[in-house]
């Protein structure tokens, strides 16, 4: 019972990388750059709902309605004032340029708010749980989380296939000067897909906040998961990520139960394991990797 | 110098390999390579370990310019190798080996280690590659942070120098930072002498192009990896034998990543000089800026972007741009005498 229970607290937490990677994936996919910053900007995120708690009080749920917002208005600036240059700089400007992007952030967090764990208390919802049966307890939290990324993947795969600016994101995905030479403009889509990865980390980064506590140097290690549980789920694929998502929960929760300091590690192997074995993923349409 | 005696258009032609410029700069780097080595008996023993400092910088920015700099490869996990060098040096002397003789052995570890390591990496290009070597850089820190006779989490010391007076232990220490960045430096020149150094400067030129004369690309990358992993290797030896312990979370620091990637991109990436001047700026900010914690590491990040954008071949590629000059004779001129 204790495996199933494993599996199922590793599905519930897998979601919530989930939505961590969402982001990653779409901005690779429409513009091939990888954020090095985009764990940093899900915890940046984070300090800036306690910031909003502290001056103005309530519960932090509330937060999500002004954070989300600010996120993608950042997002949609960083593309245009920022990552456009880099990418136009060749294949290794965007990763110096977010990398150093992640330091600035990594560091100007601890100088502001020091060094030491922070969480966002949400009040009876972190500990209340439901009874699934005798052995095994789901967190409401946990699960709310969970709806919330399946909600979030979901809607963006709708986005992509049934809109105009989807549409215009996928074109742009599959060869970007066939887009641009039918009328897409480059430079929106690229600042629009940069705003929807932004929101969807500020979500998972206030979520993550909630679930545990963060530090500043938090970003670091939600980027590595984010993307091994793109490269798990396989390049190119929303459902990809989000399968790759619950694999990556999965194996770090088992991981977790044979012995406790071993969860990340076990996660890593599975990434490898699938790298070594699978490198086109669980679930992949298209594969970028090469050979 | 060689003739050749056929060209296209029958003229003759000749290839050298060197300026007067770079055989007075090569003759120079020796003598500044000889002075340095008589240091430890004229300046003070602080002055000796700031060197041995700066020399371990130096190492770094070497082995990363030429993963990524020649190799097109950005690898922010080269600290795996960082930590594996100062880890098997450890090891190595925990099974009785003196630690200066397990310094050339800890670094032909660090390169061996890389050979199955580029096997998983090599699978992922670009960004990809990038967050992929970081991942295995911690699993690197969690597998070594869980052996117990390596000290754990906690870290472990380096006993087996305690008999040696600290001054001789500074010193000895001194030579061989000095000594590994020689040997980098000149494994790094002679390297892009030869035949694979052609097939190298192509490969970051353009890859596809590279390719389609017949060099092996992956190959050569593999080659140029496991050469880096070594020299990176070698500068986490000195790390040991400088600071006496290991601690997980510090030796397979992501810091050393940003430090290796500053220093390159300011110095001139995928130039034989970039890195020397870039570990002399950076070393040089890092002593003056030293008091102001963590604002030193906003300013390192500052300076990545700024540098990428707006002056993305660094000091030395904007002084040269046409990869014309050269400080050491590296590259083969091509001289057509028409008659």
């Amino acid at each position: 019972m204790i495996w199933v229970n494993a599996v199922i607290q590793g599905l519930l937490l897998g979601g919530l990388y989930a939505i961590f990677a969402c982001g990653l994936s779409l901005m690779f996919g429409v513009m091939r750059l990888v954020n090095l910053a985009h764990g940093d900007m899900g915890v940046l995120a984070a300090y800036f709902s306690i910031i909003l708690i502290e001056h103005l009080g309530g519960n932090p749920l509330w937060t999500f309605a002004a954070v989300i917002p600010v996120a993608a208005l950042v997002g949609y600036f960083l593309q245009r004032l920022l990552f456009d240059r880099a990418l136009d700089g060749g294949e290794l400007s965007p990763l110096l340029v977010t990398f150093g992007l992640s330091i600035i952030i990594e560091n100007l967090l601890q100088q502001t708010f020091g060094a030491n764990d922070q969480s966002l208390n949400i009040g009876a919802l972190s500990y209340q749980s439901w009874k699934v049966t005798t052995d095994v307890y789901v967190g409401r939290l946990n699960v709310i989380i969970f709806v919330i990324a399946v909600i979030v993947i979901i809607g963006l795969q709708l986005f992509l296939s049934k809109t105009r600016t989807g549409l215009a994101l996928r074109a742009t995905a599959d060869n970007r000067r066939a887009a641009s030479l039918s009328g897409i403009n480059p430079k929106r889509t690229r600042s629009i897909a940069t705003a929807i990865a932004l929101a969807t980390v500020a979500i998972g980064g206030l979520f993550l906040a909630m679930r545990t506590s963060f530090a500043p140097t938090s970003g670091s290690s939600d980027l590595l998961f984010a993307f091994e549980a793109v490269i798990i789920g396989g390049l190119g694929s929303l459902w990809g990520t989000l399968i790759g998502g619950f694999a990556l929960g999965v194996a770090q929760t088992i991981g977790s139960q044979i012995n406790p300091a071993d969860g990340i590690l076990i996660g890593d192997l599975v990434f490898l394991a699938v790298l070594a074995f699978r490198p086109q993923g669980l679930l992949s349409l298209r594969s970028v990797i090469a050979r | 110098m060689s003739e050749l005696t056929r060209t296209p258009l029958d003229e003759t032609a000749t290839v050298t390999r060197g300026t007067r410029g770079s055989r007075v700069g090569l003759g120079t780097g020796i003598a500044v390579a000889v002075i340095l080595a008589f240091a430890p008996a004229v300046t003070g023993e602080a002055t000796t370990n700031d060197l041995t400092q700066f020399f371990i910088l130096l190492i770094m920015a070497v082995g990363w310019n030429l993963v990524a700099g020649y190799g097109g490869m950005i690898s922010i996990g080269q600290q795996a190798f960082i930590g594996f060098g100062s880890y098997a040096v450890l090891d190595l002397s925990l099974h009785g080996v003196l630690a200066w003789y397990a310094i050339p052995i800890a670094i032909a570890l660090s390169g061996l280690v890389s050979i199955p390591v580029s096997f998983l990496a090599f699978r992922l290009r670009g960004g990809y590659f990038a967050i992929g070597t970081w991942v295995i850089a911690q699993v690197f820190q969690l597998v070594i942070g869980q052996q117990s006779n390596l000290g754990g989490g906690a870290g472990a010391s380096l006993n087996d120098l305690n008999n040696l007076s600290p001054i001789t232990r500074d010193n000895i220490t001194y030579w061989f930072a000095l000594a590994l960045s020689v040997l980098a430096l000149s494994v790094t020149g002679l390297l892009l002498r030869s035949r694979i150094g052609m097939a190298l400067v192509a490969v970051r030129d353009d890859e596809h192009s590279a390719a389609a004369t017949g060099v092996n690309v992956v190959r050569t990358k593999r080659l140029i990896f496991i050469l880096s992993a070594a020299i990176c290797g070698g500068a986490g030896t000195l790390l040991i034998i400088s600071n006496l312990e290991v601690q997980p979370n510090s030796s397979f620091s992501i810091q050393y990543s940003a430090f290796m990637i500053f220093m390159v991109l300011v110095g001139g990436i995928g130039s034989f000089e970039g890195p020397i001047i870039g570990a002399v700026i950076f070393f040089i900010l890092e002593q003056s800026l030293d008091n102001y914690g963590v604002w030193y590491l906003v300013i390192l990040g500052a300076f990545a972007i700024i540098v990428t954008l707006w002056l993305p071949r660094g000091i030395w590629g904007t002084l040269d741009p046409q990869h014309r000059r050269s400080v050491v004779p590296l590259r083969h001129q091509l001289h057509v005498d028409t008659e």
